[in-house]
Formats: C-alpha cells, sequence, structure tokens
C-alpha cells in the first residue's frame, strides 16, 4: 500500500504532479466549493433537524436497543455511495411483523433518508442499498413493529471525503 | 435528463410456493439532491425518484420513500414471499410525475 501513496513518491520526480492527481485535486475542490457551509459538528453531535426528525418519528415511545442489524461500512472513503443494510429480526407472519424502517442521519442536511413500509407478504425484514453522507456522523434505523413496538440500531460511518454533492 | 431511466430486476424466475426470495433492483437515475449549487452559484432544483412499489398480482408487498440521501443510480435488494405463480411488478415514482416500471414473472414449482 505505501508504494501506491502519491505522496511518498521518489524525489526525483519533484513537484511534478500527474494529469490524473490534478483532475481528481480540482474535481473535488469544484464540489466541495458549491456545498453550503455545514456548521462544523464535533463527532456524535447532532443536527436539530434529526432531533426534530427522531422526536416526530418516535414520539413518547422510547426504541429498545435490540433485534436490529444495522451494517455499514466503518469508513466510507466517498460520501456519495455508501452501501448499507438493515435486517430486523421477526417472524413476518400476520401476526407479528415489521411495519416499518426508517434510517435517520445525525449529520446530513435532511435527517431521514429513506423509509422502507413491509407487508407480512414480504418475507423477510432485510434490506440494502447505497446512500450518502455528508460527513463523518452516527446513522439509527428505527423499526416499528406491528404491535407499535420500536426496535433500533445505531451504526457510525467516518467519511473520507464529505458527501461530495451529498 | 440524458437519457430515460431504465429499471433492472434480477429474481429467480422459479420457486416452491411459499418461499421467500431475494430481489435486486437498479436503476439509472442521477438522484439530484437539491443541494448543490451550479457553477454560477444558483441551487440545481430538486429530481430525484421518491417512491418505489413492489406488488405482486396487484397486492402492495412493500413501498418505500427515498429522499436525497439515497444515491444515484439507487440499487436496492429485497425479500418476497412467492405464494403462486404470478407477476411481480416494480414502479419507481419519479418528483416529475415520471412512473418506471418493470416487471417479472415466477413459475412456482
Amino acid at each position: 500500500m505505501i508504494m501506491s501513496n502519491p505522496n511518498l513518491q521518489p524525489p526525483e520526480r519533484g513537484l511534478t504532479l500527474s494529469r490524473r492527481d490534478l483532475l481528481g485535486a480540482s474535481a473535488c475542490a469544484a464540489v466541495a466549493a458549491v456545498l453550503p457551509a455545514y456548521p462544523a459538528l464535533a463527532a456524535g453531535e447532532r443536527t436539530s433537524q434529526f432531533e426534530e426528525a427522531y422526536a416526530k418519528l418516535t414520539g413518547d415511545r422510547k426504541p429498545t436497543e435490540r433485534g436490529v442489524t444495522f451494517e455499514l461500512p466503518e469508513l466510507a472513503e466517498n460520501g456519495n455511495m455508501v452501501p448499507f443494510s438493515i435486517s430486523v429480526q421477526s417472524p413476518m407472519t400476520d401476526a407479528d411483523y415489521v411495519k416499518q424502517v426508517t434510517i435517520l442521519s445525525t449529520g446530513n442536511p435532511q435527517p431521514v433518508i429513506a423509509t422502507f413500509h413491509f407487508s407480512p407478504d414480504s418475507g423477510r425484514a432485510q434490506i440494502s442499498g447505497r446512500l450518502r453522507l455528508a460527513r463523518t456522523q452516527d446513522l439509527i434505523a428505527v423499526a416499528e413493529l406491528n404491535s407499535g413496538a420500536l426496535v433500533s440500531g445505531t451504526a457510525n460511518v467516518k467519511v473520507t471525503v464529505g458527501g461530495c454533492g451529498g | 435528463m440524458a437519457q430515460t431511466p431504465t429499471p433492472k430486476i434480477r429474481m429467480p424466475a422459479t420457486a416452491k410456493a411459499g418461499e421467500v426470495v431475494e430481489v435486486k433492483t437498479l436503476i439509472s437515475h442521477e438522484m439530484e439532491s437539491g443541494n448543490r449549487k451550479d457553477k454560477d452559484g444558483k441551487a440545481i432544483p430538486r429530481k430525484i425518484i421518491n417512491k418505489f412499489t413492489a406488488k405482486f398480482n396487484g397486492n402492495e408487498l412493500m413501498t418505500v420513500d427515498w429522499f436525497p440521501a439515497i444515491s444515484a443510480n439507487p440499487y436496492q435488494s429485497f425479500f418476497v414471499r412467492v405464494p403462486e405463480s404470478g407477476t411481480f411488478t416494480f414502479e419507481w415514482l419519479d418528483d416529475d410525475g415520471a412512473v418506471y416500471k418493470a416487471e417479472q414473472k415466477v413459475t412456482v414449482s
């Protein structure tokens, strides 16, 4: 891996940049320039939009942290395309199934990422897809069971290139 | 838009009665978030697919609300139960009202 790091090139290469380095650098600078400036938040901090959306979703019910597997990479190099998968333990029968699952972001300009509405015929409360992240943050998946109970799962992702366009 | 969004579906064409199978879907769409600005500083208007629906023989199995934080060219995989032979239909609803459709027949053996 050391060999491929552009910062550790042999000294005779001097200050010349390859065309690829230059294009890559300028593309990202351009994207960064057009992004609105987000207020810098410390790790673990949550936007007020998130708090609002979370309160609206849960109301006076408090989710228990169990039965939800929320998988995301620990480190996402590109915030534009971060793979995720969620699976909620449930028999998915008419008597006992997962009604819906919502993914909330604590650091994106808009807190809700997606809401999945299931039915017993979904067979399994498991989904995967790809999402955008503006910066390093926590994500929460809140699942509502047909009984009205809420369960949740949390994941933290470190984002290297803060969601170019996110 | 450069081209009409094209949906792609991957799921088994045969299944046992009552079997739960995985469906993988992909559609080409730029999912413009509405947060970006062009080089003159003007906001680029939002244009995303905001709803996905999966049906079996006309009955709704699953719907998904998408927001701007879904990546361009949205990929999604999920599961469905196959009760009998029939047709699965999948629909994507665009912000501009357009609906993109795909379907897949599944035979119960």
